[in-house]
C-alpha cells in the first residue's frame, strides 16, 4: 500500500536525484542510497546488487540493481567518483533498504571526483516539489 | 451473481520428506545380469537424500497438490503476455503416437522420414503464417529465439565486414529482449514510446545510426497496442544498414492478419507454446522458432531439414551458419503439438486471432468505467488497466488480483509492463466463450465495489483457496531450496 506524500520521510541532511537516489556528505566521502519514496514504490526488496570496491563511475552510470517482488530497477550514480565501500550487510538483509533507507539501507560510499555535482543535486524542498508533480 | 469459485474437500499434504518411511519402495528393480565392478574412490560417497515412498504415497501426493492448483483446464487464466489459451487434447494424442513418442534423435534420417517431414512442413506453415522465407525450429523458447535472432544479426553484419555495437529496444518490448541482446554483446539503447503508447518514427530516426545493429520491436507491444509506424521505422533502420527483429510473443493477435515479412521485419520468433496452444507454465518446455527473410537464411542454425528428391535429409554443410543452438533439433514434442494445432485449425487460425482481439476489447470496454485505462484506444489481444481508481481506498493491483482468486479466476499479469504504474494486464485469449468473459467482468466489477465499500475483503484475499496470500518477500529473501532443513 503506497504511502501518501505527507507520510514520506524526507531527510534534510541528504540531497536527491530525479531517479530517487540520495547522497550524503560524510567527511570527504559521500554515501549513496535510495529515498523513502523509492523503497515504498518498489515494495519489498529482496536483493541488492552493488559494484566492486574501487570501481570508477561517472554521474548517471548504473552502479547496481535493486530487485523487489514487483520488478528489478537500475541504480544510477547521483555524482561521479571512486567506490570506497559498499554496504555488505544488504546481501543477507536487503530489507534494511525498506526499513531504514537513509541509514542502515545505504548502498555505496564514494570519493567524489567533482564536489560541484553534489551541490547541483536537489535539496529536500526541491525533491518534495518534484514528488508532488509526479 | 453466480461465482465460479467455491469451497470443497481439499486434502492436506506434507512434503515428500515428511511422508518418507525408511525402507519403503515403489518399484522392484530387476536383478542385475551383468557382473558388478568396483567404483573409483573419487566417485564414492553419500547419495542424494531421496525420500523413501511407495507408489500410492507418490500418486496421492501429486494428485492432492494438483487439486490445490489452478490451470487452463480448471478455468479462465487471463495472464497477460502469456497466452494461456486452452490446449486441445488431440495435440496430446498426436504427440503420443508411438512413431513420434518412440523416435530416437540419433536414428538416421532414412529411418525418420515421418519425423523429418513434420519438421519440414511445420517450417513451411510458419513461413506462411508470418510471411517470411525460412524457419529454424531449434530454439527452446522465446528468449532463446531472441538470442538466436541476435546471433543471426551479428553473423549478417560480420558477413558485410561490419561489427556493430548497439541495438534499439523500446520501453514496450518484452523484458527479456535486453538480456538476449546483451548476451550477444550488444549494448541496449532504450527507446521511449510516444504518448499514445506506440513508437514514433522521429525518435527512431534520432537514435538509429551506422553503429546500431538494428531494433528489437515487440509487435503488438506489451501495452497490447499494434505498432502502427512499423513500416516507416523499418525503412529508417534498413536505410542505415540495420535489421528489424520482431518479438512475436504476441502473435496470437495477428495470425492471418499481418504478414510480418511485408512490413519490414527481417526476423521474428514465435512462441509455439503460446500462440500454437502447447501446454506451458510451470517452467516449460517451450519452443521458440525463428522465421527469417531470404537474406538471413544462410546463417540459420544447422542442421537444416531439406528435401533431396522425395527424401527428407539433414543438411549440415552450410558454411555461414551460426552452428547449433540446441541439442539435436529443438523440443520436438512441442513441434508435434503445434503442427497438430495448425492442421486442426486450418484457416480458422485467423478467426482465433480475431476472437482473441475481440475478447480483449470487450473486457476493456466493459471494465473501463471502474478501472483506470491509461491508453484508451483499440487494443490487440490484451488490455492494460491500473489501480489508480482504487488508490483513494488504499487498494492496490495486488489486492485486486488476489481477490479474483476467490471468485474462481486466475489473476491477470500484474506490475507489467513497467511503463504503466500498477498495471493489470488482461489477456482472455481466443478460447474463452462469452459467458466466461461476462462472468469475469462481473467478478471484477464486484471487486471494484468491494474496494470502495469493504476494502479489507481485498487486503485479506484470497480466503477461499487452500493456500492464502503467500509471503513472497520472505520466499525470495530466504528461499528453502531443499526438501529438508
Amino acid at each position: 500500500m503506497a504511502k501518501e506524500i505527507s507520510e514520506l520521510t524526507l531527510q534534510d541532511d541528504v540531497r536527491y536525484t530525479e531517479d530517487h537516489e540520495w547522497a550524503r556528505k560524510e567527511g570527504g566521502a559521500v554515501k549513496i542510497g535510495i529515498s523513502d519514496y523509492a523503497q515504498d514504490q518498489l515494495g519489498d526488496i529482496v536483493f541488492v546488487e552493488l559494484p566492486e570496491v574501487d570501481s570508477e563511475l561517472e554521474k548517471g552510470d548504473e552502479f547496481g540493481t535493486v530487485e523487489s517482488t514487483k520488478a528489478v530497477s537500475e541504480l544510477y550514480m547521483p555524482l561521479g567518483g571512486k567506490v570506497v565501500a559498499v554496504n555488505e550487510a544488504l546481501a543477507d538483509d536487503p530489507e534494511q533498504v525498506n526499513k531504514d533507507p537513509y541509514s542502515g539501507g545505504w548502498m555505496v560510499e564514494i570519493e567524489p571526483s567533482d564536489p560541484a555535482e553534489f551541490d547541483a543535486m536537489m535539496d529536500k524542498d526541491a525533491y518534495l516539489e518534484m514528488l508532488k508533480g509526479l | 451473481m453466480k461465482v465460479a469459485g467455491t469451497t470443497g474437500l481439499i486434502m492436506n499434504e506434507p512434503l515428500l520428506w515428511e511422508k518418507s518411511k525408511k525402507g519403503r519402495c515403489g518399484i522392484s528393480i530387476p536383478e542385475s545380469d551383468v557382473p558388478s565392478a568396483p567404483l573409483d574412490a573419487e566417485f564414492e560417497g553419500e547419495g542424494p537424500d531421496f525420500p523413501d515412498l511407495s507408489e500410492v504415497d507418490v500418486v496421492r501426493h501429486f494428485t492432492r497438490l494438483s487439486q490445490w492448483n489452478f490451470g487452463v483446464d480448471t478455468g479462465m487464466y487471463p495472464l497477460g503476455s502469456c497466452t494461456m489459451k486452452y490446449n486441445p487434447k488431440i495435440n496430446e494424442k498426436i504427440a503420443a503416437m508411438p512413431g513420434f513418442a518412440g523416435a530416437h534423435p540419433m536414428l538416421p534420417p532414412e529411418l525418420s522420414q515421418g519425423t523429418l517431414q513434420l519438421m519440414y512442413e511445420l517450417e513451411g506453415f510458419l513461413n506462411e503464417i508470418t510471411g517470411m522465407d525460412a524457419t529454424t525450429l531449434q530454439p527452446a523458447a522465446g528468449a532463446h529465439g531472441e538470442l538466436t535472432a541476435m546471433l543471426l544479426f551479428y553473423a549478417y553484419h560480420k558477413s558485410k565486414g561490419e561489427k556493430r555495437s548497439k541495438i534499439l529496444i523500446p520501453d514496450t518490448a518484452h523484458g527479456t529482449n535486453p538480456a538476449s541482446a546483451t548476451l550477444c554483446g550488444y549494448e541496449s539503447i532504450p527507446l521511449e514510446s510516444g504518448e499514445d503508447g506506440i513508437l514514433t518514427v522521429e525518435r527512431v530516426a534520432e537514435l538509429m545510426d551506422e553503429d546500431t545493429a538494428g531494433i528489437m520491436v515487440t509487435n503488438p507491444n506489451t501495452l497490447g497496442l499494434f505498432e502502427e509506424n512499423i513500416k516507416k521505422i523499418a525503412e529508417i533502420v534498413h536505410d542505415k544498414g540495420g535489421l528489424v527483429y520482431c518479438d512475436g510473443a504476441n502473435m496470437n493477435a495477428v495470425m492471418g492478419v499481418v504478414k510480418m515479412g511485408a512490413i519490414g521485419i527481417d526476423a521474428i520468433h514465435l512462441n509455439l507454446h503460446k500462440t500454437f496452444s502447447t501446454p506451458h507454465g510451470g517452467g516449460g518446455p517451450g519452443s521458440g522458432p525463428v522465421c527469417v527473410k531470404k537474406h538471413l537464411e544462410p546463417f540459420l542454425p544447422v542442421p537444416r531439414v531439406t528435401k533431396d528428391g522425395d527424401r527428407y535429409v539433414f543438411q549440415y554443410d552450410r558454411p555461414d551458419s551460426i552452428g547449433k543452438i540446441h541439442a539435436f533439433y529443438g523440443n520436438y514434442g512441442i513441434q508435434i503439438r503445434a503442427y497438430s494445432y495448425i492442421l486442426t485449425m486450418g484457416q480458422d487460425l485467423k478467426r482465433a486471432s480475431q476472437y482473441a482481439v475481440l475478447s480483449a476489447n470487450y473486457i476493456k470496454e466493459k471494465l473501463k468505467d471502474v478501472l483506470h485505462l491509461p491508453y484508451d484506444r483499440p487494443c490487440m489481444h490484451e488490455c492494460v488497466f491500473t489501480d489508480k481508481n482504487q488508490e483513494p481506498y488504499k487498494i492496490t493491483t495486488l489486492d485486486m488480483a488476489k481477490r479474483l482468486i476467490d471468485y474462481g479466476f486466475h489473476p491477470p499479469t500484474i506490475y507489467f509492463p513497467l511503463v504503466v504504474h500498477g498495471s493489470i494486464m488482461i489477456e482472455p485469449t481466443d478460447t474463452e466463450p462469452k459467458e466466461n468473459l461476462d462472468q469475469f467482468i462481473e467478478a471484477f466489477r464486484s471487486i471494484a465495489r468491494e474496494a470502495a465499500e469493504n476494502p479489507d475483503l481485498l487486503r485479506e484475499a484470497p480466503t477461499v483457496p487452500k493456500v492464502r496470500r503467500l509471503d513472497e518477500a520472505t520466499a525470495a529473501r530466504k528461499p528453502v531450496l531443499c526438501g529438508v532443513n
